[in-house]
């Protein structure tokens, strides 16, 4: 078999492309090129993997352009003409190498206001919330989110404005917002209205398209876009 | 709340445009002259309406729109990115109802 | 970027700096028979061509935008239908302008 060229990101943002060939195997990963690099060739290459199967979204990077989780892409897929070039998550300070600085991700996350916020008490009973109800199958459909910040690396407008909550952070957002158990919606749309907010997305959709667990924060930001004009409308905000 | 007058002002230029579209269409085809269209225009209170509204529409639409682009592309933002959004809004008002009055007058 | 985004924005831009200068060059109340015979020529008719089409192009990616915030498409389909009605006006326009 042919051998990879694996151009790989080295240091901080002033930082520039390092070359490597790697032996390319069948059904080979990105994630075992990295790995590869880093025992056989250059220890001090830095990079993240924890669950190396596709659940923990640690591994995500820029591939080619594009950002995935390499433990889910197939070199097969990607290395069309046998080279790859490997960057760290765009949008996000360079730790070192292909290491993302992932705290304005989360602080992002907390200025939504993205953790439930309940009313109930140990005295209260179970809330029944009926799972074919459309509030629960929109929360459904956005609760898997594992922050691996896909979505964030993806979005031309996190690119653009650096205020921009993104997609991640308003999907958490959403899926709290139609969680009927939650008390504290009002003040979660103001969190997330205006031009940091849900009114920035301008349905790109590289969000949904990227998204390695299917989600669609495009739709769950539409269904804030919708709620912020109806809570505006009858005077809740 | 610049996000659903933006849509709404959408769908009403949507609408708008069609039927501007046509009429020029339907005057370029049929070989209208000026007196023909005048003809049909002036004194017309149908006419400024539609256009009334399609201006309006416009000076709405427009500024809202080109309001990210110009802080995503040319880093803009603040009180002075309102006021020239919103004097471009005013401009294409008072200039489009002047353009209306041309053929209603 | 997106492409059918880029595009949406790009047309967007090109009729923000175009309607001003329609509507100021309206208002100035010139001879209609003269203007008229202005527009046939064929620089003009090119020029009105090109409008048709970026007034299609905002239009499809408007109708894109609308699909998805306010229906239960998939992406895919809406970027389609958008698509494709962008294209009939403008096919429709570009025809019936004869140019």
């Amino acid at each position: 078999m042919t051998a990879l060229q694996v151009s790989v990101w080295r240091g901080g943002a002033d930082g520039r492309l390092q070359a490597f060939e790697v032996p390319r195997y069948p059904s080979q990963t990105v994630l075992d090129v990295v790995t590869h690099i880093q025992r056989k060739i250059d220890p001090s290459l830095a990079y993240r993997y924890a669950c190396r199967v596709g659940m923990c979204g640690s591994c995500a990077m820029t591939v080619n352009g594009v950002p995935r989780w390499t433990c889910r892409t197939h070199v097969d897929r990607v290395a069309k003409d046998g080279t790859l070039e490997l960057r760290p998550l765009r949008n996000l300070p360079i730790v070192r190498d292909l290491v993302a600085d992932m705290r304005t991700f989360f602080d992002k996350w907390e200025r939504a206001r993205g953790h439930f916020e309940g009313g109930a008490t140990r005295a209260d009973d179970f809330a029944r919330v009926a799972p074919e109800s459309p509030a629960r199958q929109a929360a459904d459909a956005g609760i898997e989110c594992i922050g691996c910040g896909v979505c964030y690396a993806a979005c031309d407008v996190v690119r653009w404005n650096p205020d921009y909550l993104g997609p991640a952070a308003l999907n958490r957002a959403w899926t709290l917002i139609t969680d009927v158990r939650d008390t504290k919606t009002a003040e979660r749309l103001r969190a997330i209205a205006g031009d940091a907010g849900c009114h920035a997305c301008h349905t790109h959709t590289s969000c949904t398209e990227r998204c390695p667990m299917h989600l669609s924060p495009t739709a769950s930001i539409a269904g804030l876009k919708r709620a912020v004009t109806k809570a505006a409308l009858e005077g809740k905000l | 709340m610049l996000w659903i007058v933006q849509r709404a002002s959408a769908a009403v230029l949507a609408l708008c445009v069609t039927v501007h579209l046509v009429t020029i269409v339907y005057a370029v085809r049929g070989g209208l002259t000026a007196a023909d269209i005048f003809a049909r225009t002036r004194g017309s209170l149908g006419w400024l309406a539609f256009y009334t509204l399609f201006v309006l529409a416009v000076a709405v639409h427009a500024p809202i729109g080109l309001r990210p682009v110009l802080t995503e592309w040319l880093g803009w933002r603040g009180r002075t990115r309102e006021w020239f959004v919103a004097a471009f809004g005013v401009a294409l008002a008072w200039l489009g109802m002047r353009a209306a009055l041309v053929v209603f007058r | 970027m997106k492409r059918v985004a880029l595009i949406h924005r790009l047309s967007g831009i090109a009729l923000a700096l175009f309607l001003p200068v329609h509507f100021w060059a309206l208002g100035l109340g010139l001879e209609m028979d003269a203007f008229l015979r202005w527009t046939e020529q064929p620089v003009v008719k090119f020029a009105e061509w090109g409008i048709v089409v970026l007034l299609a192009a905002h239009l499809g990616g408007g109708l894109r935008v609308l699909a998805i915030e306010f229906l239960d498409w998939h992406e895919w389909q809406k970027s389609l239908a958008a698509i494709a009605g962008a294209i009939v006006l403008a096919a429709g326009l570009a025809f019936a302008l004869a140019l």
